[in-house]
């Protein structure tokens, strides 16, 4: 977004200092009085509030591995220790793996806030596909973070994950081995793969870190999109993002905030899995696996499948499809608002998601496989059926003839006709 | 000029001599890098184990470890053994008998699964092949499965008596490891 920082140097060192690094003008041009769409809703606090994710579970990693053994006779025992003995190690142990959770459930509704107000659409491809890839990484961290504990789930969730790989002996024999015994540097899940986790759980954090940075400039060159879809036209469009947005962001934390504490402080375990509080048992596997419930609906899908490569191949497809949508969805209206019926199978997607999620807990027998696969169905025919289809042959409803016509009493959107700012590609 | 082609003169081959020499030493510098994942050698060597097979009475199992794998040992009754030499391969998922000591390509009959003379005693790498969970039907309560062989809890996979399997996503029989018999009672794996 073209704007110059009104950024003025107060004192002569601030003057002697923006001439030779002007960070400081960057960051007020780019934080302070950047202009915001008007009408954002209390769903675009969740950029906000994934930062705020982001740099708690690096500050509370780093402290955690402090006191964190990553060997597989210690790991168990290091992680009971910090949350009984180490001061405040329940407090900062409880905060970074309910943290973790937290962190899912906001980039999830940031997903599907994007896909619903059709935030991947030109000129946003960059920034979506930066998105993905952001969440890619994260499923990579919090995977490799969940083995840390080195609990029966831990272990379990290792084997069964890692050997996905191993379906890749089905495509050239022995390929599929020869990756999973690197992964594991041994023939089976071992400490020596507990100690490389542990050090890519440290750097991945870090390297997300630096696609977040990506992410958030890509969203600066483009501009925020908000509920109307329109791009901002006039200077009453938008407004400064200091005070403005980041007020709103902070209510959005707060109360995010609520949440997060009533988890960390009343139920640490909730989310979590009663099997991780026995140490790692490489005779002994759990009558029962479940990934963490962030990773349930992908869970799902690979189990619908009845062939072990087709299920891996799925699977990593329901995240693949997401980086093509901004090619699939064909419509030129942005914002599912003025959609009339790609709103209904915009909630269709959801709830075949939430569907998804509570399948992928339950055994993969029966009535929990067939409904499986029918939402897996709905899931991929979502994005690569009706995303194209729905967008030559819906009539858009009558967008507002801009930003603050639509939320300024007077001037309130008064329909004119068809579609008065379409997508210009 | 731009018409004309230009012949490769001493400078284009130096360039593009220089920029293979640098490709080859980039891939020599990752390799040490990758190659450190690997399993070492400590990991490879073929540590075997000797397991004394006398305490295990006919329709007993025991479980052993090899390679840091579960190990299942089981001493078959004849009905056991019965049930799985009626066995087609042919009707079987995994026509392949799946043992480290044949071919791979031997027929997935019981007789190519154990020793001669020894087919009571079924020696498995006690590893689902569909995602690595260790079966059920070692110990004595354990669910059996469909098959009476070994049930996997995790993704639902059944084996027969034979360790191969019969119903669900595992798609291979449990391996047989290499070992063998260095007295009556005692065998060798590995």
């Amino acid at each position: 977004m073209e704007h110059t920082s009104s950024y003025e140097p107060k004192s002569a060192f601030g003057k002697w200092w923006d001439d030779r690094l002007p960070v400081a003008r960057l960051m007020h041009g780019q934080f302070v009085d950047f202009p915001t769409p008007r009408n954002l809703n209390y769903l675009w606090t969740f950029g906000g509030i994934l930062t705020f994710c982001l740099v708690a579970q690096i500050v509370t990693g780093i402290v955690l591995a402090m006191h964190y053994q990553p060997s597989a006779h210690e790991a168990f025992n290091s992680v009971e220790a910090i949350r009984r003995d180490v001061n405040f190690g329940w407090l900062l142990r409880n905060f970074h793996a309910v943290g973790a959770s937290m962190f899912f459930i906001a980039v999830y509704i940031h997903i599907f806030r994007g896909l619903y107000y059709g935030s991947y659409k030109a000129p946003r491809e960059v920034l979506w596909i930066l998105g993905v890839l952001i969440f890619l990484v994260m499923m990579a961290t919090a995977f490799m973070g969940y083995a840390l504990p080195w609990g029966q789930m831990s272990f379990w969730g290792v084997t069964v994950i890692t050997n996905l790989f191993s379906s890749l002996n089905e495509i050239i024999p022995g390929v599929g081995t020869a990756i999973v015994e690197w992964l594991w540097g041994g023939y089976s899940v071992s400490g020596t793969t507990l100690n490389r986790f542990f050090a890519l759980h440290y750097l991945l954090p870090f390297v997300l870190f630096g696609i977040v940075v990506l992410h958030i400039w890509a969203l600066h060159v483009a501009g925020q999109n908000n509920p109307t879809g329109l791009d901002i036209k006039t200077k009453s469009d938008a407004v400064p993002m200091f005070p403005y947005a980041v007020a709103k962001d902070a209510v959005g934390l707060f109360a995010f905030l609520i949440l997060f504490g009533w988890f960390v402080f009343y139920v640490p375990d909730y989310l979590g899995h009663a099997d991780n509080y026995i140490e790692a048992n490489p005779l002994v596997t759990p009558p029962h696996i479940v990934p963490e419930w962030y990773f349930l609906p992908f869970y799902a899908i690979l189990r619908a499948i009845p062939s072990k490569l087709g299920g891996v191949i799925a699977m990593f497809s329901a995240i693949a499809v997401l980086l093509f949508v901004p090619w699939l969805d064909t419509s030129r209206v942005r914002s599912a608002k003025y959609r009339p019926l790609y709103k209904w199978f915009f909630w269709l997607l959801v709830i075949s998601a939430v569907a998804l999620g509570y399948l992928g807990a339950k055994p993969a027998e029966g009535a929990y496989v067939t409904w499986s696969r029918i939402f897996t169905a709905y899931y991929f025919a979502h994005f690569l059926i009706v995303m194209p289809i729905l967008g030559l042959i819906e009539t858009p409803t009558a967008l507002p003839k801009s930003i603050s016509a639509s939320v300024l009493p007077g001037g309130s959107g008064t329909p004119q006709g068809a579609a008065a700012a379409p997508e210009t590609r | 000029m731009a018409s004309e082609v230009e012949e490769p003169n001493r400078r284009d081959f130096l360039v593009i001599a220089g920029n293979a020499f640098a490709a080859v030493g980039a891939a020599i510098t990752l390799w040490p890098f990758i190659s450190q994942m690997n399993p070492d050698a400590g990991a490879q060597a073929l540590a075997s184990v000797e397991i004394d097979l006398s305490p295990v009475k006919e329709g007993q199992a025991i479980t052993a470890m090899w390679r840091g794998k579960p190990i299942f040992i089981r001493n078959r009754t004849p009905e056991e053994i019965k049930t799985a030499e009626a066995m087609n391969p042919a009707d079987l998922p995994d026509h392949s008998a799946r043992n480290d000591m044949l071919p791979e390509t031997t027929p997935a009959l019981d007789a190519n699964r154990v020793k001669k003379g020894k087919e009571n005693w079924l020696i498995l790498i006690g590893i689902c092949t569909h995602l690595g969970c260790i079966p059920k039907g070692q110990a004595m309560g354990d669910s059996k499965g469909d098959f009476g062989g070994w049930f996997c809890p995790c993704h639902g996979s059944h084996y027969d008596t034979s360790g191969r399997i019969r119903k669900g996503p595992a798609p291979r029989n449990l391996e047989v490891p290499p070992y063998e018999f260095v007295s009556d009672n005692k065998i060798k794996i590995g």
